[in-house]
């Protein structure tokens, strides 16, 4: 997994509420069996027309958001389905760090699998923030001291220290379970006696 | 310490507890489906890693399945590399798999319970979020990434964080012709669609635990569109009954021990809820959604939201963009809204009651002529049973097709979906622009509620059509 610790970029702005995972990535690109290539249809519904034309005014066609790493969206960002497809086409498309106000459980958890930062700020600041967007300033963050910095301006923001760690050190999760093999075999010895059921034996 | 049936699932499957309350958490159960898995597997082999417990492993392909005639095989080539990738994965790992042909392939969650492979106090995880629908059997079940598919199937276990407890208390009686389906999509209306999240919503009250486990069912699986990580229910001796001697149950000893387990799962009388909120029974209508989100939701009886009268900006946006993409006018009738098709199954309402449920409507009656409507049983054994009863006499006599078990128009994955503005009564879960095919306008209804609509042509009241 690629680490993440600074990142400086103009933010896309996306004021919609609930954006879903099936806009994000909708279905007829699920049919994938890789992790990579999804960055083209992201947001699939919406950036192209019928005649799959680019359209001019949905804001991740235009320059600068085309290459936007930060994207700002409005609250419960990320609900609906598990599918990992959509981290997977936001990162495809270069972004790596979402701004919200809140996120769908699931889609939260799949952003940290991926080396994707998704913050949670209050409203307000995400308004202030993406006044940054509209006027097309870079703004900056930094993990390791869970800071943004916008104009002159800097403030702290909250993350979880042990999903922080994993993102600073493009942790492997598999790699970090594994190590603690042992507890998962005691804990396996010890389901045989008590429900011998799970097992089937 | 008093505690939940969430927290006793919880502490029970405990294998490591960090500081800061990251834990691992055992997986008893592990279902798989073609579309999340591949990377899964690609994973494992890249790593040179095995499946720790393939026997704890139960794959099926559904979300990629044609529903029409399967003997040709699939025709579109990503589906069909997708549904071969998982049955070449199947056999490399050593994963059980119910093949296209088998006639236990279904929604995934809808044979996990009918094999007796979902069991009360288990820990049941699947890449796909309706798994929720497994907590009826008072089972911990939520739906995971990729990643984390990959993760179970290495280790067996999960990176997870206790959420926080949640208790909604249905009590009362339904009046006729409301069921289990209208429950949830008045809860999911109340709570909004992040009503839940952080959270494992426990159902409860006399009006659940008087439901039937298919009902039940119901109820759990749409708990993902509240937000909430996982809905469960106590299980009970109907749960017992239902799974006693399915093909995965216990067997013999395993299945007293295990019995006498179960009727431990339960909530203590003073344990603490995060959050609880009450409903009654008798006071739930039939229900519709108008817009493109889940909580979009009105009675039968009431009129499209006008955003006018909305003050709230964000959400006078969002009311005026669901109706354009709708196509529906402020303050219309819902029983004004004329439908093209109807869809009748999915993971929510594709078991045999639901079935059941809308034939009883359809029974001697024509649908409407402009209306083009479908049957997709949950599964092939909810097929076969469906048949044995006549009921599938009952759709195809009332104009309806007869399908093969799939996912189908619930998200128009497979060759079924809607055109650009063809507007569906279906009994699935979600109504997000899109979902049912581009451009395609979804409302979301009970079985009985989709019968209603296909036979007047617009949608209606069930209750007109009780016999
Ligand atoms: S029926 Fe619909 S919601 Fe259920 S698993 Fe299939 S696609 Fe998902």
């Amino acid at each position: 997994m690629q680490k993440f610790n600074k990142l400086k970029s103009i933010p896309a702005y996306l004021p919609i509420v609930n954006i879903d995972t099936d806009m994000i990535i909708p279905k007829q690109f699920l049919k994938t069996i890789k992790r990579t290539g999804l960055g083209k249809n992201l947001f699939f519904e919406m950036r192209y027309d019928d005649l799959g034309k680019e359209i001019k005014e949905f804001c991740l066609n235009q320059s600068p958001y085309n290459d936007s790493k930060i994207l700002i969206a409005g609250k419960n960002f990320g609900c609906g389905s598990s599918r990992e497809h959509a981290p997977w086409a936001l990162l495809d498309f270069g972004i790596t760090c979402v701004i919200s106000s809140s996120y769908a459980d699931i889609f939260y958890s799949n952003c940290f699998k991926n080396g994707i930062l998704p913050l949670i700020l209050e409203e307000e600041k995400i308004k202030e923030l993406s006044e940054y967007a509209n006027r097309k300033e870079e703004i900056s963050i930094d993990l390791n001291d869970e800071k943004i910095f916008y104009g002159n301006n800097e403030f702290k923001f909250d993350i979880d220290p042990f999903k922080k760690k994993c993102l600073l050190e493009g942790l492997d999760d598999i790699a970090l379970s594994l190590k603690k093999a042992d507890k998962i075999e005691n804990f396996e010895n010890g389901l045989k006696n008590t429900k011998p059921w799970i097992f089937n034996d | 310490m008093s505690t939940t049936l969430y927290d006793k699932i919880w502490n029970d499957h405990l294998v490591d507890q960090q500081d800061d309350g990251t834990s691992l958490l055992f997986v008893d159960r592990h279902l798989i489906h073609e579309v999340t898995s591949p990377q899964a597997f690609e994973g494992l082999r890249n790593s040179n890693r095995k499946v720790r417990h393939p026997k704890l492993t139960l794959a099926v392909a559904d979300h990629n399945v044609p529903t029409t005639d399967r003997t040709k095989g699939i025709s579109d080539q990503e589906s069909k590399i997708q549904v071969d990738t998982l049955e070449a994965n199947c056999k490399e790992f050593g994963v059980q798999l119910f093949g296209m042909d088998d006639k236990r392939q279904g929604i995934v969650h809808i044979i996990g319970p009918e094999q007796g492979f979902t069991q009360p106090g288990t820990v049941i995880v699947c890449g796909d979020s309706h798994t929720a629908t497994h907590g009826a059997f008072g089972s911990l079940a939520f739906g995971i990434g990729t990643s984390e598919v990959e993760h179970v199937l290495a280790t067996q276990t999960l990176v997870q964080k206790k959420a926080k407890n949640f208790r909604i208390n249905v009590n009362g009686e339904l009046p006729l012709g409301v069921t289990s389906k209208d429950v949830i999509l008045q809860i999911i209306g109340r709570i909004g669609t992040a009503g839940g999240t952080g959270c494992v919503i426990e159902y409860a009250g006399d009006l659940i635990r008087s439901l039937s486990v298919e009902q039940r069912m119901t109820i759990c699986n749409m708990t993902i569109e509240g937000g909430a990580r996982a809905g469960l229910i106590s299980p009970d001796q109907k749960i017992f009954d239902y799974l006693n001697g399915k093909p995965m149950s216990p067997k013999g000893d395993n299945w007293e021990k295990a019995l006498n387990y179960w009727n431990s799962l339960k909530t203590d009388a003073d344990a603490n809820f995060d959050k609880e909120i009450n409903l009654n029974a008798g006071e739930i209508l039939p229900m519709i959604t108008w817009g493109t989100s889940p909580q979009d939701v009105i009675t039968i009886d009431e009129k499209v939201p006008n955003p006018q009268s909305e003050k709230d900006e964000d959400k006078k946006n969002s009311i005026e963009r669901s109706l354009k993409y709708m196509g529906l006018k402020p303050d219309m009738a819902a029983t004004d809204i004329k439908i093209d098709k109807v869809f009748i199954g999915s993971c929510t309402n594709g078991r045999i009651e639901d079935l059941r449920e809308a034939a009883k409507i359809l029974k001697n009656k024509k649908i409407s002529s402009h209306v083009n409507a479908i049957v997709v049983p949950g599964s092939g054994l909810v097929k076969e049973q469906a048949e044995q009863e006549g009921l599938d006499k009952i759709f195809v006599n009332s104009g309806f097709e007869w399908r093969e078990p799939g996912c189908s128009m619930c998200l128009a994955m497979n060759a079924d979906k809607l055109k650009p503005e063809e507007r569906c009564a279906s009994t699935s879960n979600r109504n997000f622009e899109g979902r049912q095919g581009r451009g395609g306008r979804t409302h979301l209804v009970s079985p009985g509620m989709a019968a209603a609509a296909a036979i007047s042509g617009n949608l209606d009241d069930v209750r007109k059509y009780q016999n």
